[in-house]
């Protein structure tokens, strides 16, 4: 909302500085987001009289001017043709910036003769497009004062960003009262004279509504003024317009204009020669259209309305009007709507439509019933006071009267929500300097500020009045005495040590989007319809991702685009299984590609390469371990589809917990996601991870230690190459489960040496004695055991 | 005795010149061995008359201890030069890079720092964190929240829409975490002391928006709590999270449907180039919004306004940490660019605690 400081003070009598209401301004709730001098685009230009003008003795066209600005006569030469003796015009002196021109002025000679300087046109001032001649002005004005000052061309404009539900500040006259409340000045809004009619308005008004939808249109005034001259507005009102951004038209346009930042009052004009018969106020039917006045077509449906003559749709009600019966310059007899529409129906329409004008700005908000009517009369005395003519009576279609709210308040109300008194005096007299009544324990809201509803919004006009800062600062007192008991649950734990666990394994955090492209969410097993965006700002972030790997998959080949080819990154965040509110899970995925070997990145001397499916599954342990689950996992080979087959494994706590994965990708869906493999990954859902067993202590469990030395094998096993390794350990370790504590593998071994089609696999084993030192035989008879073992279970031979 | 001094010069010598280890045993047998030279002297010893025996015994046992004296200290200098020849040979380069542990190499983002951060303050003074799904109800986001259907606060919001569902109900991404507040008053009695942190969604993207950030909101609902207590949990909290101490702040009305009365808040700071500083300067910032919770919300939320009373806050998480750590673009945050995330994020055990200062 923008409007100028002297329009602000036909509204307010007062005279504290600028920088003063700016401030209260912002203090009182109409933040100021920006004060503009328009008279800085003026700097230099000044009010000049033409001491002579004589003909230039070497140029037909060209005169050559003494003018004085204010001090020594300067000489300029001049090409337009009303340049004269005598006249007074704008003289911007070598060095001014010529906005119209984007050129700063230099001292010229022209056709021998000296230049300094220059006599303007409206164009060259951006004040107009007449560039023939050069700016008249009055005898009157005095040769040296500032142009800008002297035209009125330094009102300073400010802009006010609005909160949604202050209509009453949509004007001017609303933004003056706030003022006032706030003890900056007194509030002198006239009110607008009533207009007598002279006749009977000829055209009528029908409310077509079914009785459920009165509240579509609950009043709408009409007046004809006849035998108007509808030609440009006067300059000051122009100036008004420009000032806040608007093009001015003519008198009749820019006066609704005027009305509706004056007042908050959206008005609308209809030339009364282009309507044919009466006015409807209806619904529109679906499959009509209306040219409307920015020169588009737009197609209407049931839920908006119009208005609408004998022909068709004249206007789209409380948005804009139509093309057809607009005013021009040949308007000669002018109707005059002031009405009042539904909020949300205005917004609803707007927004279906794609239509922003400064009256669905106020009618979405809610405008005044009370100044419906005397809106349209303020509206038509200013028609009669710059077009002329002659006024019909008013006719009212509706109702615009309603009834005030009432609010229960108990002045205590304050005190309870803000903490601290303001006196009841003071604060009555802030509401009712807002146009509140106060009394017997309740208030009466006035009719402009719907958004007034409950107790606490009348606690809010007398702080913002009285200040914000009235209110000091308390401490909260804690619930609880001592230290603060820990808040965090298991998940939010699991989460930060995920996230710090997986920082510590060299990898990167990444934040990526939630949204991902229908192709990857339907590679990774989402992309249904109810994970679906409908209105997704891009076509690649249209569906709600169902695992964080495409979004990391993505940002590494962003990475590689710049060439930063060895990216490890990972993420923690949530994924989405479905739409219900218990869908959502947290997951924990990372991402390697290139030489980000878990042991360490980069070529380097001391070795390194490229990431394997090892890197990830490593990833993924050490992210089990630190949640505590890793001893209890189970590896299980092959994974999702979108995984290499041979290399990937399933990590889950029996068939039925599935926790997550890890492998490497598979070489489709790295083509399919446009990225250059091999790239590894896991991912684990943190919530599906077994939770800890509650304890009732937090002592560690007794530690168990032997004083017997343990025993270490090393035994290798030939094996057809189809045996997995943990396949061997799990027999050798169920061979003898009172003796062995561990077994580690610590060779793999296939090619020559070895028959076709096997491979070796070399363990150890550790043995711990329970209760006495073990003899030879016991031992081999222990290792004869896990050797029978795993040959049963396997069909591996002990490797000669 | 000419002889004796003879073989004490020779020996001496000999143990002098020996180069190594094994000369130098060489040199030892050769004089103390069974047929060396000094023991061959003793074992004359015997054939002389008790008086020579004894002169001469004693000179020669006085050259045999000078021998062995020598020899061990030969031993120690050679053993000594031997260890380090051997140190010599087993010297490497060391100025050839060794490569950090992943606790150096790895980073979290800022993001995440800053979230922790922001709990630890929170939790300190007693706040729970409450979390809900990014996926809502229009009830839930909206309604419930007291935004009236089609009401322009609603359109302030640019909200994400899921396509309905087949009971026709349309969900929407969160377009604040708010509703994570309805969910706890609904299943929570007073008193209530949470902070809900978590993504949110609007269709915003450009140089200052991204279509999804990060939002901290709090609620405290009891029986007393005023907005002079807001403002005193507000001050507190920027106090400690800027880690200055004194932060200017500036506390405007503003509105909010969910908050009535509602306010913005804005801090003090000085900006000169890229650079910010806290405390100082003629800058106003905006950092959050806040208010008393609106009766509407309470009532919407079975909890009943006449008894209870609360207030509420939301804050940007990204944008705080924007302001804290000197981060220049919002964009930047999702990007996962490595050499930002290198640049501006904080290594694993760089761990927000209020003892040792959040950040270090």
């Amino acid at each position: 909302m923008k409007f100028t400081l002297s329009w602000l003070k036909d509204h307010l009598d007062t005279s504290a500085p600028i920088a003063e209401i700016i401030d209260t301004l912002t203090r009182v709730g109409l933040e100021v987001e920006s004060v503009e001098d328009p008279s800085a685009k003026y700097d230099g230009f000044v009010v000049a009289r033409v001491i002579e003008a004589r003909q230039h003795p070497n140029a037909d066209r060209l005169k050559v001017c003494i003018v004085d600005a204010g001090g020594e006569p300067v000489q300029v030469v001049c090409g337009a043709s009303n340049a004269r003796t005598g006249m007074s015009g704008v003289f911007s002196p070598v060095g001014t910036y010529i906005p119209g021109k984007k050129i700063t002025l230099a001292k010229g000679v022209i056709r021998g003769a000296d230049s300094n300087g220059m006599l303007c046109s409206a164009a060259e001032l951006e004040l107009g497009d007449d560039h023939e001649g050069i700016i008249e002005l009055p005898d009157d004005a005095p040769a040296g004062v500032p142009y800008a000052r002297w035209a009125g061309l330094d009102d300073p404009v400010i802009d006010v960003a609005l909160t949604p539900n202050r209509p009453d500040a949509t004007g001017v006259a609303g933004i003056a009262r706030d003022l006032a409340a706030a003890g900056l000045g007194t509030l002198r809004t006239p009110a607008p004279k009533p207009v007598e009619g002279a006749f009977d308005c000829p055209t009528r008004v029908h409310l077509d509504f079914a009785p459920s939808d009165a509240r579509l249109c609950p009043a709408f005034a009409l007046r004809l003024v006849r035998g108007v001259t509808n030609g440009p507005s006067p300059d000051w009102m122009q100036r008004r317009l420009r000032a806040i951004g608007l093009r001015p038209i003519n008198a009749l346009v820019d006066i609704t204009n005027y009305v509706t930042f004056d007042r908050g009052r959206p008005l609308h004009v209809f030339d009364f020669a282009k309507v044919e018969g009466d006015l409807t106020v209806r619904r529109a039917r679906h499959g009509q259209s209306v040219l409307a006045l920015d020169g588009k077509s737009y197609a209407l449906d049931q839920s908006m309305v119009v208005i609408a003559d004998a022909k068709g749709v004249e206007s789209i009600a409380g948005i804009m009007g139509g093309e057809h019966s607009g005013c021009d310059e040949n308007t000669r007899d002018v109707l005059i709507e002031s009405a009042l529409w539904d909020p949300t129906n205005i917004a609803h329409t707007g927004r279906k439509l794609g239509i922003v004008t400064d009256a669905r700005y106020r009618f979405e908000r809610g405008v005044d019933p009370e100044f419906c009517l005397p809106g349209c009369d303020l509206a038509t005395g200013l028609v009669l006071e710059l077009c002329g003519g002659e006024p019909s009576r008013m006719i009212v279609a509706g109702d615009p009267s309603a009834p005030r709210r009432a609010i229960e308040f108990p002045y205590g109300e304050v005190r309870r929500l803000i903490g601290v008194d303001i006196p009841r005096e003071e604060g009555e007299a802030i509401l009712t300097r807002l146009g509140f009544s106060v009394g017997d324990g309740q208030v009466l809201v006035p009719s402009w500020r719907p958004d007034v509803q409950v107790k606490a919004d009348v606690v809010e006009q007398i702080l913002r009045i009285a200040g914000v800062d009235r209110a000091p600062t308390t401490p909260l007192p804690r619930l609880d005495e001592g230290v603060p008991a820990p808040v965090l649950t298991l998940l939010q734990k699991r989460t930060r040590l995920a996230r710090r666990t997986l920082a510590a394994l060299s990898l990167r955090e990444a934040v990526t989007w939630s949204f991902i492209s229908k192709t990857a969410a339907e590679l990774f097993g989402g992309g249904q319809p109810s994970l679906a965006l409908a209105n997704p700002i891009a076509s690649d972030l249209s569906d709600m991702r169902p695992s964080l790997v495409p979004g990391l998959v993505a940002a590494v080949e962003r990475n590689a685009r710049r060439a930063l080819n060895a990216v490890a990154l990972f993420e923690v965040g949530q994924i989405f299984l479905g739409s219900g509110e218990n869908d959502q899970r947290m997951a924990a995925a990372a991402v390697r590609r290139g030489m980000t070997k878990a042991s360490g990145e980069g070529r380097h001397w001391s070795g390194g390469g490229v990431v394997d499916v090892f890197d990830a599954k490593r990833d993924a342990m050490a992210l089990l371990d630190a949640l505590g689950v890793a001893n209890t996992v189970q590896v299980v080979p092959g994974g999702p589809p979108f995984l290499h087959p041979g290399r990937s494994g399933t990590l889950q706590f029996g068939p039925k917990t599935i926790v997550g994965w890890f492998g490497q990708l598979h070489p489709s869906v790295c083509e399919a996601l446009d990225a250059e493999g091999p790239i590894v990954a896991f991912e684990v859902t943190l919530d599906a991870a077994p939770a800890p067993k509650a304890k009732p202590t937090r002592a560690k469990p007794k530690l168990q230690r032997s004083d017997l030395m343990p025993v270490e094998r090393d035994l290798a096993f030939v094996a057809d190459a189809s045996v997995r390794a943990a396949e061997i350990v799990k027999a050798a370790l169920a061979a003898e489960r009172s003796l062995v504590t561990e077994i580690g593998v610590f060779d793999v071994y296939q090619g020559k040496g070895l028959p076709e089609g096997s491979k070796s696999i070399a363990i150890n084993v550790t043995l711990q004695p329970r209760e006495r030192t073990l003899t030879d035989a016991e031992i081999d008879a222990a290792i004869a055991k896990i050797v029978a073992g795993v040959s049963k279970k396997t069909g591996a031979t002990l490797r000669g | 005795m000419s002889d004796l001094a003879a073989l004490q010069r020779e020996t001496l010598a000999a143990i002098e010149s020996a180069s190594d280890e094994a000369a130098l045993e060489a040199v030892r047998v050769g004089a103390l061995g069974k047929k060396g030279s000094i023991s061959a002297r003793l074992a004359t010893l015997g054939k002389l008359s008790p008086d020579e025996r004894k002169m001469h015994g004693a000179a020669i046992n006085a050259l045999k201890d000078q021998v062995m004296e020598a020899l061990a200290a030969r031993r120690a200098v050679l053993k000594k030069a031997a260890l380090e020849a051997q140190l010599e040979r087993e010297a490497q380069d060391v100025t050839l890079p060794v490569r950090l542990p992943g606790v150096g190499t790895g980073r979290i983002h800022p993001l995440t720092q800053v979230m922790e951060e922001i709990v630890a303050i929170f939790a300190e003074m007693g706040f729970c964190v409450a979390e809900g799904p990014d996926i809502e109800s229009d009830d839930y986001n909206f309604t419930k929240l007291n935004f009236p259907p089609g009401h322009p606060a609603r359109d302030m919001h640019d909200t994400f829409f899921l396509r309905p569902d087949a009971h026709g109900e349309r969900k929407v991404l969160r377009t604040h975490t708010s509703p994570v507040q309805v969910r706890t008053m609904l299943t929570q009695k007073p008193p209530i002391r949470i902070i809900c942190p978590g993504r949110t969604y609007r269709t915003d993207f450009d140089q200052t928006h991204t279509p999804m950030f990060h939002q901290v909101e709090g609620l405290v609902v009891d029986q007393s709590s005023t907005l002079a207590n807001l403002k005193w949990v507000l001050e507190a909290f920027c106090k400690a999270f800027f880690e200055a101490p004194h932060i200017g702040m500036r506390f405007r009305p503003s509105f909010f449907p969910f908050t009535s009365p509602s306010m913005e808040v804005d801090i003090q700071c000085r900006r000169s180039g890229g650079d910010i500083r806290f405390g100082e300067g003629d800058d106003w910032l905006e950092i959050l919004g806040c208010g008393m919770v609106h009766p509407n919300v309470l009532t919407n939320c079975g909890t009943d306004p006449e008894v209870y009373q609360g207030f509420a806050w939301g804050m940007g998480a990204d944008r705080l940490a924007m302001l804290k750590y000197g981060l220049p673009d919002l964009r930047d945050f999702f990007d996962a660019d490595l050499r930002w995330i290198d640049h501006y994020g904080f290594k694993p055990l760089e761990v927000p605690t209020l003892a040792g200062g959040l950040s270090g």
